[in-house]
């Protein structure tokens, strides 16, 4: 295997509020393949938001070494540091807030090019910022360049953001819900020119996002991590992971997840959570967190130990399962309970 | 079926008068609404779903102007022109009536005052004096929302979970018995986990009490769920409507087509999925003619200089396009009815 563009090693967050602390990532290991598709997926406050402000150098970890190109970004310093910041850059999700609204496209877009030393002249400066609204499809340029955000629909701007993105020439985009604010026919176009950009730019993308069904499109030839309370409960080949997760969060999930489609989504199988809250990220419970609301749950051994992240039988699936990855397969709770 | 109509809109037309000239935000809108039924009106952003929603309760801004159109709405045999409803009228016809719930429960509550409060607060306002008999009302209707009902009436909002909170909206929408209830984007901003639980509420609540939704979504798979019927709206214009099923498998109108075509579907192997070119038109300055035209692959010289009309296609299905069989021709094979 290549050596990861960038990689999680035990990494854990926790943001302090007052005297209590509140763990947003506990433990992630993560590897960033080369020209991969990865998508990290989960619910609001499964810490997704947090570990692609950690890949771009946005927060520290509070423990653990996050590696850029093999080597421990924390011990990067000058030049070396440049670098990584400039390879590494964030698509941030609602464009009608990520553009300052007094600076024109092109003052917003110039700035990294001559923070970064990119370009020397005015005159390089408005080409370099041509060509790259030209990549993401914002012709003809002149329409636009001279713009201020509030001239432009919120399609348009996402597609400023992500040619800003492009300004550094970076290797790895995070795009942290970036379609999730872009209306449904205009999405599948800027996933497309993303993944465009991979082939002809030789970007790797880390994509992050709530909607499932939007992570199995982008990232079909590359991997879902699945996160639950901060920590990843199930990561695999995208195909697997939406066609037949073995988790039962993961499960959960898809079965939840309505289909455009009245006949599949009307019979589709529903999984009944044994409970409908998502408990605290400060009182997180024992053991697994999914515990409390596992339809599988085992008693004496769900409750006990937190499991760990591990390669689950035959399968490309890596999981954190208890009774899984003791071989034990998954029981209804309730039914075993009556039996 | 006539005696079940409980609302019909008859060609409404919506501007709103600002700076630059009118917005024509819904123009010659007509659906007709029957007991028990839950209409979704699905498009992009702009395209007139909330303007014309929120017309049938008076609450529209003060810029915006009913030009055309009436909406008649039965009750016990007897019908109104809400439109022509005065003050005093409208007051009482909201909620206990037509009901709205609006996007993002978290604002909806007053942040100051217990649940249980804002319960006798609704009621009172319409009249409903007997605080027993109220609090009895709020205690079955939070069960049948699935909530745990003596601890939520005691609690503050805040105290609330958002899905707790969507629910208690739900609740607190249906203490008049509405015949109608407006739901703005009903699960958006929640969790998938949470949606499914929202989803599963409404429709055990529809059934059980009977009341007609009309829903608001950009979400097609909401649609295909909820609904049982579907209008496509596009810039301000219903360009199709029809039961679920005839818009999801029959759709007519290249617009519904390309919706479809450009929303990935969970339970299939890798999409092919192509998004509608172009963007959302201006509506102070329209294209001519059916306003797709600039956008629709199958649009010929006809379509810019004559606009369609929205007309019955078969029996209940309606369609605004000059060549729905073009339309026709290209969904063969896409996806079809399971049965």
């Amino acid at each position: 295997m290549e050596e990861p563009i960038l990689e999680f090693k035990k990494i854990s967050r926790s943001f302090k509020k007052g005297r209590t602390v509140i763990p947003v990532l506990q433990d992630i290991d993560l590897q960033v393949q080369p020209l991969e598709y990865l998508c990290l997926v989960g619910e609001s406050g499964c810490g997704k938001t947090t570990s692609g402000k950690i890949l771009t150098g946005l927060l520290r970890p509070s423990s653990g070494q996050l590696f850029f190109e093999g080597r421990d970004v924390s011990t990067l310093k000058g030049a070396d540091y440049t670098h990584y910041r400039r390879s590494v850059q964030i698509i941030h999700q609602d464009p009608y807030a990520s553009l300052n609204p007094t600076h024109t496209i092109y003052n917003s877009m110039s700035f990294p090019l001559f923070r970064h030393k990119l370009v020397k002249t005015r005159e390089q400066a408005r080409a370099r910022v041509a060509e790259l609204l030209e990549v993401v499809g914002l012709t003809p340029v002149r329409d636009v360049i001279d713009k201020y955000p509030h001239q432009l629909s919120g399609g348009q701007r996402q597609r400023v953001s992500i040619a800003r993105a492009l300004t550094t020439q970076p290797k790895v985009i995070v795009a942290d819900e970036s379609v999730s604010m872009v209306d449904v026919s205009i999405r599948i176009s800027i996933l497309n020119m993303l993944m465009a950009m991979r082939e002809t730019l030789g970007v790797t993308f880390v994509f992050i996002t709530h909607d499932l069904a939007l992570a199995k499109y982008f990232a079909w030839k590359g991997r879902i991590a699945v996160m639950y309370l901060g920590r990843i409960v199930e990561i695999g080949p995208t195909p697997e992971i939406t066609l037949s997760p073995e988790h039962p969060y993961t499960k959960s999930l898809l079965s939840a997840i309505p289909e455009p489609d009245p006949d599949k989504t009307r019979t589709k199988e529903q999984i009944r959570l044994r409970s409908e809250d998502i408990p605290r990220l400060t009182e997180l419970p024992a053991g697994c967190s999914f515990h409390p609301r596992c339809p599988w749950f085992v008693p004496g051994l769900c409750d006990k130990s937190v499991p760990s992240l591990e390669p689950f039988a035959a399968s490309e699936l890596r999981l954190a399962c208890t009774p899984l990855s003791q071989g034990k397969g998954l029981n209804l709770f309730e039914t075993r309970n009556l039996a | 079926m006539e005696d079940n109509l409980v609302l019909s809109v008859q060609d409404v037309s919506i501007i709103y008068q600002v700076a630059r000239g009118n917005v024509k935000a819904t123009n010659n809108v007509s659906f007709d609404l029957y007991k028990g039924e839950a209409l979704a009106l699905i498009g992009e952003s702009g395209s007139g779903k909330t303007t014309v929603s929120l017309s049938f309760i008076k609450m529209l801004p003060s810029a915006a102007k009913v030009t055309t159109g009436k909406a008649l709405y039965t009750r016990e045999g007897k019908t109104v022109n809400i439109f022509e409803l005065n003050e005093e009228r409208m007051r009482a016809f909201r909620w206990q009536d037509c009901a709205m719930v609006f996007q993002g429960a978290q604002n909806a509550f007053n942040p100051v005052l217990k649940i249980k409060e804002q319960f006798f607060d609704t009621a009172k306002a319409h009249g409903w004096r007997k605080r027993k008999e109220v609090y009895d009302r709020a205690l079955e209707l939070l069960k049948l929302v699935r909530l745990d009902p003596e601890r939520v009436l005691e609690s503050y909002p805040h105290e609330l979970s958002g899905g707790m909170k969507q629910r208690t909206l739900l609740a607190l929408g249906v203490l008049l018995d509405p015949q109608v209830v407006i739901l703005d984007e009903p699960t958006t901003a929640l969790d998938i986990l949470t949606q499914r639980a929202i989803i599963d509420v409404l429709k055990e609540m529809q059934g059980r009490l009977g009341f007609s939704i009309i829903f608001i979504s950009h979400d097609l798979a909401l649609a295909a769920e909820m609904a049982s019927q579907v209008a496509t709206m596009y810039a301000g214009e219903m360009v199709e409507l029809g039961t679920v099923d005839e818009i999801f498998y029959e759709s007519l109108h290249p617009y519904t087509l390309g919706l479809l075509q450009s929303v990935p579907r969970l339970e299939r192997g890798q999409d092919e999925l192509t998004s509608i070119k172009g963007n959302p038109p201006d509506l102070i300055d329209p294209p001519s003619g059916c306003k797709f035209h600039p956008r629709c692959d199958f649009a010929e010289a006809k379509c810019a200089e004559k606009k369609p009309e929205f007309a019955t296609y078969e029996k209940e299905h309606k369609v605004a396009c000059w060549f729905p069989e073009k339309v026709i021709e290209a969904r063969q094979g896409l996806w079809e009815k399971a049965s």
